[in-house]
């Protein structure tokens, strides 16, 4: 068997499905989560939600809607502790991260599951997702990506600036509670895929990656969704492509992937934000006293290489540490 | 003009059709009293700087007037309809203190302006043409066309209180609240928030203001209204500077330090949801 002959198998074009939407629903999100500095809150409720799954695994029901159920609860519990107990919220996730964890993995062994049951939902079991998964993963994926578009100027303006939002008449306190609701499904979402422990990355990294590009919200969106995708669909080729040698999971694949993305940009948005500083204009006012340039055979000019940057109602050229503005026949220093 | 000729209650003569009717209001956070029994009336199209020292309560009483704030007591009317029953939220402008127009994530200029124009977009609307032009003219307005697409991180402070502006200004309202659109804010971007300012005026729009010191603005100012102690000190026409530092109207001049006059938006304990933090 090849690795073309592997799309002809059911099991692998349904991990298909699951990578993509997941790649594209978690930073959909994840936008929202890293604007108001909550980055870890995917991961606060990703602990919460392994109490769900061992609920589902005691009593014998769907571990992937009571994930569902125990993560939302948990979200709201933690939106209650963050709007009332006037936090930034990272002591209220502790607690939440601890209880839901321990709680998880105690009923677990109370139930008499092995870790190993647990251990796929720990870190995602993309390739044993049956046809029911899918559609649950489908519909789940739809919702978050259809709201967190769909009402994006509003979630905007909220997480932005919530006092400003409630002036404009928006009802604050709703779309806080829809952001950490959706964030709990993404995060039932992506549990098949990468696993609960590791959701968090897929809905942060990519909108760090594409942070390093942007200089809009739309546009840090966009990109976040789609180095999502990518990483998503990659980390699973490269998982399956790597499987016909070694034990290669997907679900680290993908968030290793991903990082990978954050590592290749990073540099690159070092460069524009260097970029971006030199060409910032001048403070105003004139300097002190009148000081012609030395002997200046250079002439500036639009093309001539030197940045050109705006300084009251003139341009200053700027090369070796040195600001010139063209002052009759010669050059003088600003 | 000498300060022993203030009469708390100038220019209150009552009108139905004021947009701003302050009646009886008190605050309190945390059981501590912070308005007490203030009385106020802005009139259509008057230009109102509240003033007062740090803890005077100014902030407050524009918080409280925009509903951000509960009153402990009294009333407060906008536009003739109470506070709690208020839904006309398109008509009313609200720049509030910068605590940094910046986010976790990058967002353009254009973005924050476009999100003062959500009070008159429908829910899952496309931004229509008429909303788009309103957002232009509001960036125009405050002289930032040519940094539209720049992410607002990338700006001065300065730069970045003329985005606050143009945002209120973007819904096209009637009422304004400003807290405070000057403090730590350079000359020249005084100079043009004072322009946008005066254009407002001139469209007859009603204007309150929170300002520690009026500076360029002084000459735009109808009426100043002092609150000293959670109380209404002075009603009446602008003062100098130097007059509302003045030791009747509380501390002696002291330079501006960001007010702690509201509720701290970050305590180091997790406090419990039924202990109340105002």
């Amino acid at each position: 068997m090849t690795f073309w002959d592997l799309f002809g198998l059911g099991f692998m074009q349904r991990a298909l499905i699951a990578a993509v939407v997941t790649g594209l629903a978690a930073p959909a999100v994840g936008t929202y989560l890293v604007q108001r500095r909550l980055s870890l809150l995917g991961d606060g409720i990703g602990h919460v939600a392994v109490t769900g799954v061992a609920l589902g695994l005691v009593t014998g029901t769907s571990p992937t809607w009571m994930a569902v159920i125990v993560a939302v609860l948990g979200a709201l519990l933690i939106e209650l502790i963050r709007e009332r107990g006037h936090t930034n919220g990272d002591v209220a996730l502790a607690l939440l991260f601890y209880g839901g964890l321990a709680g998880g993995v105690l009923l677990t062994g109370l139930a008499g599951e092995s870790a190993a049951s647990l251990q796929e939902y720990l870190f995602g079991s993309i390739a044993t997702l049956t046809v029911s998964d899918i559609i649950a993963t489908m519909v789940l994926a739809a919702v978050v990506i259809v709201v967190g578009i769909g009402l994006a100027p509003q979630l905007f303006a909220v997480a932005q600036d919530p006092e400003f939002a409630r002036v404009t008449g928006l009802r604050v306190p709703v779309y806080n509670v829809l952001i950490a609701v959706l964030a709990a499904v993404s995060v039932s979402v992506a549990m098949r895929t990468v696993g609960l422990l590791l959701v968090s990355a897929l809905m942060v990294v990519p909108v760090a990656t594409a942070q390093q590009v942007t200089r809009s919200f739309r546009s840090t969106l966009a990109v976040a969704m789609a180095c999502g995708a990518a990483a998503s669909l990659g980390g699973l080729l490269l998982a399956a492509w790597a499987s016909f040698h070694a034990r290669v999971a997907p679900g680290p694949t993908i968030v290793l992937l991903s990082l990978a993305g954050f590592l290749l940009t990073w540099p690159l948005g070092a460069l524009l934000r260097r970029r971006l500083r030199r060409r910032e204009p001048f403070p105003t006012g004139a300097p002190a006293a009148h000081e012609p340039a030395a002997e200046h055979p250079h002439e500036h000019g639009p093309d001539c290489g030197h940045p050109a940057i705006p300084h009251d109602d003139h341009i200053d050229y700027v090369h070796d540490g040195h600001r010139h503005a063209a002052h009759g026949a010669h050059y003088d220093e600003h | 003009m000498s300060l022993t000729s203030v009469v708390p209650d100038a220019g209150n003569a009552p009108d139905s059709a004021d947009p701003v009717v302050v009646a009886n209001a008190s605050v309190a956070l945390q059981g501590r009293p912070i308005l007490r029994g203030v009385e106020l009336r802005v009139h259509a199209g008057q230009f109102v700087a509240l003033m007062g020292a740090n803890g005077s309560g100014k902030s407050t009483l524009v918080r409280a007037m925009t509903g951000l704030l509960p009153l402990a007591s009294g009333q407060i009317d906008l536009l003739g309809t109470p506070l709690s029953r208020f839904e006309d939220w398109q008509r009313i402008g609200f720049v509030p203190q910068r605590i940094g127009a910046a986010s976790g994530v990058p967002a353009s200029v254009w973005e924050v302006v476009a999100s003062g124009r959500l009070t008159r977009r429908r829910l899952l609307h496309r931004l229509a043409q008429a909303d788009r032009a309103a957002i232009d003219a509001a960036i125009e307005e405050v002289g930032l066309t040519d940094r539209a697409r720049d992410g607002v991180a990338t700006l001065s402070g300065g730069q970045q209180q003329r985005v606050l502006i143009a945002r209120a200004l973007a819904g096209q309202p009637d009422l304004f609240f400003l807290d405070e659109p000057t403090a730590g804010v350079d000359l020249p971007n005084q100079q043009t928030l004072t322009e946008a300012l005066d254009r407002l005026k001139a469209g007859g729009a009603t204007v309150v203001l929170v300002a520690h010191e009026l500076g360029p603005l002084r000459p735009l100012v109808d009426r100043a209204v002092v609150l000293r102690d959670g109380r209404v000190a002075y009603d009446g026409p602008a003062l100098e500077d130097h007059q509302v530092h003045h030791p009747l109207f509380g501390e002696a001049h002291s330079h501006h330090h960001h007010p702690g006059d509201h509720a701290p938006d970050h305590a180091p304990q997790v406090t419990a949801p039924w202990e109340d933090p105002r």
